[in-house]
């Protein structure tokens, strides 16, 4: 490494050290869940299902994924929707979105998955509350 | 001994550039096919969306790092004299890369998945693409260790670069250990955090080409090695910790993180705007006509810097992005920064080295194709951003009664979107096609000879 100039070299290594530590405290208690919920074995399927079927390339997570079909985040937990609203989408599939023919089993453990997102918090557009500053107060 | 080094250094680094055109030109015609496939879902029965998108974006992902990767092989024992301590390694890398690179395409087309986003692909096809990281790591780090004056900002751009992509790309994989995987805001929140963080990674291996570009065009040796050079790397480095969090405002972890993001926000933008406007300022017309197919390319990114800057600072007010979260808008920004600024520096470089290659041999319809070319391209990238920014706004700023009304009523922007996409698509294949004549391999194997015998 460059060796004429130590101070860049001191401010490459702090910024180093200091991402590890920024990382870390993102792995524990940057993410920890308000009230730990246990995980099923069919939340874990679930969700494994929604990964090797890259639903994630249409839908939406927090807002996060594709965009060709809408957030999932709390679908199951609105009672407009609800889990039957959901079981029908994934069962019969729609013009845009194929019938992956999944069992009754991996239908409901994505729905299983999906409840369990909607329980770990609450994506609500628009619903957030501005301060004077430009931050804005999640509605959680 | 030497001169045989040089020879294979020079192919190694150019096959890999030849490799990341073919990326791009399958990149763009994905995207426009998943783009119809968007607004028209019963055509091209057979593909889904889900399929079409992860192959578009890894081949994006594959042309930005196969060309940085080409033009650090072939920068360094050609103009900065050092030779590469294990050049037998690139070959290894190119056919790894290849290799993976057609199982990761034949896992998408048969609908097999497991990771996300840009590593969609199942995870066990991740060992060969970290192993030849490693060894494209430790190439690159120990061969810039010879350097004996002070390092350019481009080598701590190019070193940060391959660190953080390792270290990036192991993140990205956490999700396979229970402790990440089975808290849902906890694995969200990662995955998204190494996805933000490796496009900083990437973006200092191409912003390090940049500023090897351009000073190799000024001949100003003092500019790699300026203050506001190294503020650019420092302010990129910070981005690349903590500037992904603009991505995640509305996940539900520590609002320290949200925070963090938008404090740092998008500086580093500002810096590689004013840096790439103060060399322009300083070129002779002489300089801008020897180079002029590069010099145009790093400009067009100058002018996208500044209209991506606005967008992304927006983005990154809490306020702002509590509307555009979740809309075309946050796509106008991924596609703006990886189509006007990455791809137009890549491009740069990629000319820079027909240029220097070919000199006058760069002439004819190659010479015609890439100016019209890059004229079509960005035009069309005009009117492609503007669509996606008017259905974004649209999405973000109106009131909707369900998540298919909002999608009704931006088909017609995503229709503007998408035949704006078939002019880039046009307009990028003639630069690719323009720059393959001159790189393949019965010309170039002519150029090598040439080199060498000086």
């Amino acid at each position: 490494m460059d060796k004429s100039q130590p101070w860049r070299r001191v401010l490459f290594l702090a910024l180093f050290v200091s991402f590890f530590f920024y990382s870390a405290n993102i792995y524990t208690s940057g993410t920890a869940l308000n009230g730990e919920t246990a995980v099923s074995e069919n939340v874990l399927h679930g969700q494994k299902l929604f990964r090797e079927n890259n639903c994630w390339a249409c839908h939406q997570i927090y807002g996060l994924g594709g965009y060709m079909g809408p957030d999932l985040t709390n679908v199951v937990a609105n009672p407009e929707l609800g889990p039957e609203y959901a079981r029908m989408f994934i069962e019969e599939g729609t013009d845009r979105m194929p019938n992956f023919g999944f069992n009754q089993q991996d239908v409901d453990d994505l729905i299983a998955y999906l409840k369990h997102v909607g329980e770990a918090g609450n994506y609500n557009p628009k619903k957030g509350e501005i301060t004077w500053y430009g931050t804005v107060k999640y509605e959680r | 001994m030497e001169q045989s080094n040089m020879n294979v250094n020079n192919r190694s680094g150019v096959c890999f550039i030849i490799l990341g055109l073919l990326s791009l030109g399958g990149c763009v015609l994905m995207g426009v096919l998943g783009a119809f496939k968007y607004l028209y879902p019963d055509t091209l029965s057979g593909f889904e969306f889900y399929q079409l998108r992860p192959i578009h974006v890894s081949l994006a992902v594959a042309w930005i790092f196969l060309a940085a990767i080409g033009g650090i092989y072939h920068y360094l024992p050609k103009y900065r004299g050092l030779s590469l301590v294990w050049p037998k390694s690139m070959p290894l890398h190119f056919w790894v890369f290849v290799i993976t690179g057609i199982a990761i395409l034949i896992a998408y087309i048969l609908g097999k998945f497991g990771g996300r986003e840009y590593w969609a692909y199942p995870p066990v096809l991740s060992t060969p693409i970290f192993a030849t990281w490693i060894m494209f790591g430790i190439n690159i780090l120990f061969t810039m260790k010879k350097e004996k004056g002070p390092w350019p900002v481009y080598y701590w751009m190019w070193m940060t670069g391959i660190i953080f992509f390792l270290i990036t790309f192991t993140e990205a994989h956490l999700y396979l250990i229970p402790f990440f995987n089975e808290n849902i805001i906890r694995e969200t929140t990662i995955q998204w955090k190494s996805y933000g963080a490796l496009v900083g990674s990437w973006n200092m291996l191409v912003y390090g080409t940049a500023m090897f570009v351009m000073e190799h065009i000024s001949g100003d040796r003092k500019m790699a090695h300026s203050n506001e050079a190294f503020l650019l790397y420092i302010l990129s480095f910070v981005a690349l910790m903590v500037g992904w969090s603009h991505h995640v405002y509305a996940v539900p972890a520590a609002t320290w993180i949200r925070m963090l993001g938008y404090a740092v926000s998008m500086a580093e933008l500002i810096i590689l705007g004013d840096i790439i406007w103060k060399w322009r300022q300083s070129l002779t017309p002489d300089q801008k006509f020897t180079h002029r197919q590069s010099y145009r390319f790093i400009f067009a990114a100058d002018i996208w810097v500044f209209l991506n800057l606005i967008l992304a600072i927006l983005i990154s007010i809490p306020a702002f992005n509590l509307f555009s979260h979740g809309t075309h808008i946050t796509v106008a920004h991924a596609m703006g920064t990886t189509i006007g600024i990455n791809t137009m520096i890549l491009m740069g470089s990629v000319f820079l080295i027909v240029e220097e290659l070919k000199g006058t041999e760069f002439s004819g319809w190659s010479k015609k194709w890439a100016s019209s070319g890059y004229w079509i391209s960005n035009v069309s990238l005009v009117l492609f951003l503007g669509a996606l920014m008017v259905a974004g706004s649209m999405e973000a700023f109106k009131e909707w009664n369900d998540f298919y009304e909002r999608s009704e009523a931006i088909m017609p922007m995503l229709l503007i979107f998408s035949v704006s996409g078939i002019g880039l698509l046009g307009g990028l294949w003639m630069v690719v096609v323009a720059a393959l004549n001159m790189l393949r391999p019965a010309k170039h194997q002519k150029e090598t000879i040439t080199v060498t015998a000086e």
